[in-house]
């Protein structure tokens, strides 16, 4: 009876162990090279050129303000509620000027907003399709008609950029999308971009912003953290930022080039490839069970007995 | 499940007791709080922030709840699969405490949804997201909460069948002067309804296993894919516990529990209902329980240590005390079922069972919350709103079961054992009930 119930034991870790060795199986191929295409457009941030007079964001809010039921954000201060001056990204602010200071002469404004990762972990994460990326433009957006809320795509977002509009009843998320609905369908630009008087904020082909990024450290190689930042954290993205500073103390964060979310696809995919492996342990198990159900009913453990 | 029916028993006693309103209590607080947040948005009855979008009510109700459900999946794969129909009386209850597990975490998830109103997106195929873990783990516990009703349904078709419709017949006398229903239609249509349980059961009977084999695969799938769920958070996870290996550990994981579910649920019901403890069926679980946690356990250090990841093991930070206090709950607890003597005690059974869940929980929350880190700034702890929320809905679920376990058959029948294969006969305890619900034999 021992050794029985040792084989049972055996068997019960080796179907236990079937039902997803998969996931432990070696990967798969990609789901896709992140490698960006020749058509991505990108916006390149150059903070040694950002003056901070924060002209993007209040043409941002102005021109994004219906599409995502936006709201102003006073200071307490500010009792007749004349200044928007939200503190960071939240759910009525797309993107946010911060104020990094080393030291009373030593500082460097940074622009917050969406990176439109080249592999975006919100679009994959998305169950419903609410974010999708533009397969030309490469621009990550958003669409409030079939967003359910669930906000996995906050967790999946390494740089923390969707934002929730935790305190309404119909709450939407809200994050950068190149003005993709407003300023760059009416006038081919984001309205940050447009706005900024100090020649900060670039627009125009990928390819050609990384290559006048690199021209810059080059040619100023003093004034530069010598790399582009969005060229190559998760695989890219088509928002580049050039700095004095280390990006993290801008509050970028360290990122390896690997792209979370395709390690992501990669197991999803591995595992629920066409769908093969659980129907193919629904047949299995269908098979031993009828099998077992068929001995177990001839002892008698029927109704009848 | 099945046609076994003489396996199962109406558990005697009244409906509304002391526990019965205390739990109620707790329900409507829930509820009030509940349709609240659905006035003044999520962010009014939580403590999440745009860094900590998921709180308790993922970590615990969904991610952790499923695998105390699990007790239905693990055990049905012992008796189906493993062919062991000595535990077959156990079931019912099993599931009875999957159907509210599952069924419960989907409400949790459509109050913490932002916008559910959207919810039927995951109907239509045109909005299907296949790379999303999420997409996955939804359509799969919808349908198994649906697969986990239908195994539940031969308790109720069984009670429709010979019921004696007293309640309705009772009622019915008191609405005779009134509304005058046809004393001769109300009895016909009664009896057409049972007629029709009986028919619909012996229809379900016959491929009822084809669902209950759906019952296993499901789990196998969504319970996998939950650990698959934060390997997208990337390095916001601690490298304590974010790994390839997730969808793995999180399987395993969950039959682990699930076998700790049945023997802690299994004994708690037999003390407060007074009933024989099934000391008999719980040993021979736990004598599974300690391979399946050992089997777990090594993977989960073999891919520490294959990640280098020894140094955070015991840094002794926050996250290494919640790693090493994860490792030894599940370790200690399974370590106490490897003595044959533990495993005929219905205190250690249960201690062990309760010590496993938490460890296992633990682990899961580990996973979605404690190791979960979004960057400077940010700091999460759940609000009173936000617990009593999903205090409310754990209350539903005993609520729920200690309500239906007294209408439908559900308890094992302690006169109706499966003969055993010639294993561990010792303290058997059928039909003696010991005095104030104490085991006796110890």
């Amino acid at each position: 009876m021992r050794s029985q119930s040792r084989r049972d034991f055996l068997k019960l870790m080796g179907i236990t162990g079937a039902a997803c060795l998969a996931s432990a199986a070696p990967l798969s191929a990609s789901t896709g090279p992140a490698a960006d295409s020749d058509t991505a457009i990108a916006m390149l941030y150059d903070a040694t050129k950002c003056v901070g007079c924060k002209a993007c964001m209040s043409a941002c809010k102005r021109v994004n303000f219906d599409q995502n039921n936006l709201a102003y954000e006073q200071l307490e201060s500010d009792k007749d509620k004349l200044w928007d001056a939200p503190l960071d990204l939240s759910g009525n602010t797309r993107t946010v000027i911060k104020l990094y200071k080393e030291s009373d002469t030593r500082f460097s404004f940074v622009k917050h907003s969406c990176m439109h990762c080249t592999k975006p972990g919100c679009v994959s994460a998305c169950p419903v399709k609410a974010m999708t990326k533009d397969p030309v433009t490469g621009v990550v957006a958003y669409d409030k008609n079939s967003c359910i809320g669930c906000r996995y795509c906050q967790v999946a977002c390494p740089y923390n950029i969707p934002r929730f509009q935790w305190d309404r009843a119909l709450p939407q998320i809200v994050k950068c999308d190149f003005c993709k609905h407003t300023n760059l369908k009416e006038r081919g630009k984001p309205a940050c971009g447009e706005t900024c008087p100090a020649g900060a904020i670039a627009f125009g082909k990928r390819k050609d912003l990384l290559v006048e990024a690199h021209k810059r450290i080059k040619e100023n190689p003093d004034s530069y953290i010598p790399k582009v930042y969005g060229e190559k954290e998760v695989g890219g993205g088509n928002h580049l930022y050039l700095a004095a500073f280390p990006f993290k103390k801008l509050g970028l964060p360290d990122l390896k080039e690997e792209s979370p979310t395709e390690f992501s696809e990669h197991i999803q995919h591995t595992i629920y490839k066409g769908f093969i492996a659980p129907v193919a342990l629904y047949g299995t198990l269908c098979a031993i069970a009828l099998k077992n159900k068929k001995a177990q009913d001839k002892l008698g453990h029927t109704e009848d007995d | 499940m099945g046609s076994h029916h003489d396996e199962y028993q109406v558990q005697p006693g009244k409906l509304f007791t002391k526990p019965f309103f205390i739990l109620l209590f707790f329900v409507l607080v829930g509820v009030a709080l509940i349709v609240y947040r659905f006035f003044a948005g999520v962010g009014a009855v939580t403590g999440l922030s745009d860094g900590y979008p998921w709180g308790i009510w993922i970590a615990y109700d969904v991610a952790t709840g499923t695998a105390f459900a699990c007790g239905g999946y693990a055990l049905a794969l012992l008796i189906y699969i493993m062919n062991r129909w000595k535990y077959h009386p156990l079931i019912r209850s099993a599931i009875l405490t999957s159907v509210f597990g599952y069924c419960l975490a989907g409400f949790s998830v459509v109050v913490d949804l932002g916008r559910y109103w959207n919810a039927y997106g995951f109907f239509m195929p045109s909005r299907w997201q296949g790379n999303s873990v999420m997409f996955e783990v939804a359509l799969c516990v919808m349908s198994y909460s649906t697969v986990l009703i239908i195994e539940f349904l031969p308790a109720v078709l069984y009670t429709l069948e010979h019921s004696k419709w007293k309640w309705v017949r009772e009622s019915s006398h008191w609405l005779y002067v009134r509304m005058i229903p046809d004393a001769d239609a109300l009895h016909s249509g009664l009896t057409s309804v049972s007629k029709v349980a009986g028919h619909v059961q012996v229809r379900l009977d016959k491929v009822l296993i084809f669902f209950i084999v759906l019952g296993i695969t499901l789990p196998s799938m969504h319970q996998s894919s939950l650990g698959s769920m934060m390997i997208i958070a990337g390095e916001k996870l601690s490298p304590l516990w974010q790994t390839g290996f997730l969808p793995l550990l999180f399987l395993m994981n969950c039959v682990f529990i699930g076998y700790s579910t049945v023997m802690f649920e299994s004994i708690l019901s037999s003390y407060s209902f007074k009933r024989a403890y099934e000391v008999h069926e719980l040993s021979g679980i736990a004598r599974i329980v300690p391979w399946i946690a050992g089997l777990w356990m090594a993977v989960r250090l073999g891919d520490l240590i294959w990640r280098n990841q020894i140094p955070n093991m015991f840094a002794f930070d926050k996250n290494s005390c919640f790693f090493l206090l994860e490792v030894a709950l599940i370790g200690g607890s399974a370590f106490m079922m490897l003595a044959k003597k533990n495993r005929h005690s219905p205190r250690k059974l249960f201690l062990s069972g309760a010590l496993l869940m938490l460890g296992g929980g633990l682990y899961r929350f580990n996973v979605y919350l404690i190791g979960f880190n979004p960057g400077e700034g940010w700091s999460y702890f759940p609000s009173v709103a936000e617990f009593m929320i999903t205090a409310g809905i754990i209350a539903i679920e005993i609520l729920g079961y200690l309500t239906l376990v007294k209408i439908f058959p559900v308890m094992p029948n302690p006169t109706k054992h499966y003969a055993e294969e010639g294993e561990e006969l010792v303290e058997e305890t059928v039909g003696q009930i010991a005095p104030g619900g104490v085991y006796a034999g110890k």
